[in-house]
């Protein structure tokens, strides 16, 4: 196991090195001088030729790449050129709010998909599977950003209720925008889990199915131990295997959907950062932005695997 | 190859015997027909192919017709799905994008599954190193979660339509490479490649010929859900303004217009995003029914 963990690590860094490599390139891939993009395109000469400077973009591109490299593994990712604060700094605070709405919306997707995709396979082809199922399907084919909007303008803005309804009069519950309270955290995890929840789903349903058929769970049925128990101990503890990875790639999935998400809720991190920088053709901070959150992923990964190795020690590596 | 003998040993089936591949292929379309969900997803996907193609010669209004008087009418009888913040006729605009939608979805696929495929029958064709620097390539560009790579790919090239066709082709590239990979590996393991090999056919040949028609299935399926993960990730790169420019009548586009009319004017933002579910929930059905049907553990 240890010797595993160890042969992973190693695994990734030519990984990292290749990510680097192009988050690095992002600049010099751009058609145009990316100083005089950067400086905009009435900008004086001096200015075009200080940023260039600042930038290092008169080096050659290995040593470019390399003080890049170093810099950036000294934790200094650069400065940013709207602001002039450096990039670490800028991502800094933005860092855990990603981090919070992909967890919250990871921990929501698993309750609920886990959930609806036990229900499904305890009771496959019923009214109750092909409802959940359906939903699934739905929830995997709607954009976020939308789904997003609908909420925002049913929850937040509200639906005024006729009288007749008892205790409440409209349905303005939550907060359309912002991170923080919970009033505005409930629809940007719902936005952001929904697709989650019914890859999930979908997973478990087929993987309870998978466990439900093998001859060690018709032996304990046999022998007359509780259906309850058979599900919940014998099969769902094996039919949860193949769902932690699934888990695992969907949080890095949410790191990137978190884009869309803080986009339509205008939540202050790092994907509302990357889209304000691209728009404002603040290199440094794209690449950084991008570096960290590839970075997240590549050991949200790392960990999914070790996990999975963990849980499924039949598995033959090699 | 081995049917010639048959011919002589049993003259009742002397007639041209049906070809192994095709026969597969009916029992294929047959599972695929017994699929409810899967014929409702095909029969939507035609439908709207037909929208994309007949429906801009017949809507009601021009997409990019502007009657300010008319600016952000709620559905009415003559406009079906109201109007926007130009007084243009939403649901003619949703009409004309269709095509633009498919369009997206169509060519970013074929685009990513092209090089994906080719990269994946070297890797697992030729092994040893070309594979591994093929598959850590591949592993490079999964390290960005989600929509992230398309996006530096958009930032690079500019918001366009095109380039976001070429970022999204570019994002789907491993998804392809990774399991035309493992497809490759285990036919090329079949003793008939050897025998293919030891006859002297060239590289090319086997790879064409022998390899890529036994490993289609798994690739059309890939490639029918892989059209509508496309179409969310283009929609979702124009509505963050990074795709299609204004006026183009594209949904992500639009809904992005719609979402300043969220208080006063909710249906800007209601009809587009309707138009992506069901495009992009007619692919689904359809890629998981096609998954089904090419599975042969699934019964008929």
């Amino acid at each position: 196991m240890f010797k595993y963990i160890i042969r992973r690590i190693i695994q990734t860094i030519p990984v990292l090195i290749g990510v680097s490599i192009l988050v690095f390139s992002m600049m010099h891939l751009v058609p145009g001088d990316p100083a005089q993009i950067m400086a905009g395109e009435s900008a004086p000469k001096e200015q075009v030729e200080n940023i260039r400077e600042r930038l290092g973009l008169n080096d050659p591109l290995p040593v470019q790449y390399l003080s890049y490299i170093g810099d950036a593994l000294q934790g200094d990712l650069g400065n940013s050129m709207r602001s002039g604060r450096d990039v670490t700094s800028e991502i800094g605070a933005r860092f855990w709010v990603t981090v919070e709405l992909a967890v919250y919306s990871t921990i929501v997707a698993v309750f609920i998909g886990l959930i609806a995709g036990v229900i499904s396979a305890t009771r496959k082809y019923s009214f109750a599977d092909t409802s959940l199922m359906l939903i699934a399907l739905f929830g995997l084919s709607m954009p976020n950003f939308w789904l997003g909007l609908m909420l925002i303008q049913w929850f937040a803005i509200g639906i005024d209720l006729p009288s007749w309804v008892p205790f409440i009069s409209d349905t303005s519950w939550f907060k359309p925008s912002g991170w923080g309270s919970f009033q505005q955290v409930v629809l940007p995890v719902i936005t952001l889990g929904t697709g989650s929840a019914a890859i999930i789903a979908r997973m478990t349903r087929s993987s309870m199915l998978d466990v439900i058929g093998q001859d060690y769970i018709r032996t304990a049925r046999a022998k007359g131990v509780k259906e309850r128990i058979v599900v919940y101990q014998h099969a769902l503890k094996n039919a949860l295997i193949p769902v932690v990875t699934v888990v695992g790639l969907q949080f890095g999935g949410l790191l990137g959907g978190a884009v869309l998400t803080e986009s339509v809720f205008a939540v202050n991190g790092m994907g509302k950062l990357i889209i304000d920088s691209i728009k404002a053709r603040d290199f440094p901070v794209v690449q950084g932005t991008i570096l960290v959150v590839a970075l997240l992923f590549v050991i949200v990964n790392l960990i999914v695997d070790i996990t999975y190795r963990y849980l499924n020690k039949r598995i033959d590596l090699d | 190859m081995s049917h010639s003998t048959e011919h002589i040993d049993n003259p009742r089936t002397a007639v041209k015997p049906p070809n192994p591949r095709f026969r597969n292929w009916n029992i294929v379309l047959r599972k695929l027909k017994k699929n409810k969900s899967a014929m409702i997803g095909g029969f939507l996907i035609l439908f709207f192919i037909l929208v994309a193609l007949i429906g801009p010669y017949i809507t009601p209004y021009a997409p990019q017709t502007q009657i300010m008087v008319n600016k952000l009418q709620p559905p009415s009888f003559e406009h079906w799905f109201g109007t926007d913040n130009f007084g243009r006729d939403i649901f003619s605009r949703i009409i004309h994008g269709t095509g633009l939608t498919l369009l997206v979805g169509f060519f970013s696929v074929l685009l990513g599954a092209t090089v994906g495929v080719l990269f994946g029958i070297i890797a697992g064709y030729y092994g040893g190193r070309i594979d591994s620097i093929i598959m850590r390539l591949m592993d490079i560009l999964l390290a960005f979660p989600g929509i992230l790579l398309a996006l530096a790919i958009v930032t690079v090239l500019g918001g366009s339509l095109v380039n976001v066709i070429i970022a999204v082709a570019i994002s789907s590239i491993p998804v392809f490479a990774r399991i035309v990979r493992g497809s490759t590996l285990s036919v090329k393991k079949l003793e008939y490649i050897d025998a293919m090999k030891a006859l002297g056919a060239s590289d090319a040949r086997i790879i064409f010929k022998h390899i890529f028609p036994n490993i289609t299935s798994p690739i059309i399926v890939q490639a029918t859900l892989n059209i509508a993960t496309a179409i969310l990730s283009a929609s979702g790169l124009s509505f963050l303004g990074l795709g299609a420019q204004p006026p183009t009548p594209e949904w992500g586009a639009m809904l992005s217009d719609g979402r300043n009319f969220l208080y006063n004017a909710p249906h800007v933002a209601l009809f587009p995003g309707l138009a992506i579910v069901a495009v992009v929930l007619a692919f689904n059905m359809l890629g998981d029914g096609l998954r089904d049907a090419f599975d042969p553990k699934t019964k008929e």
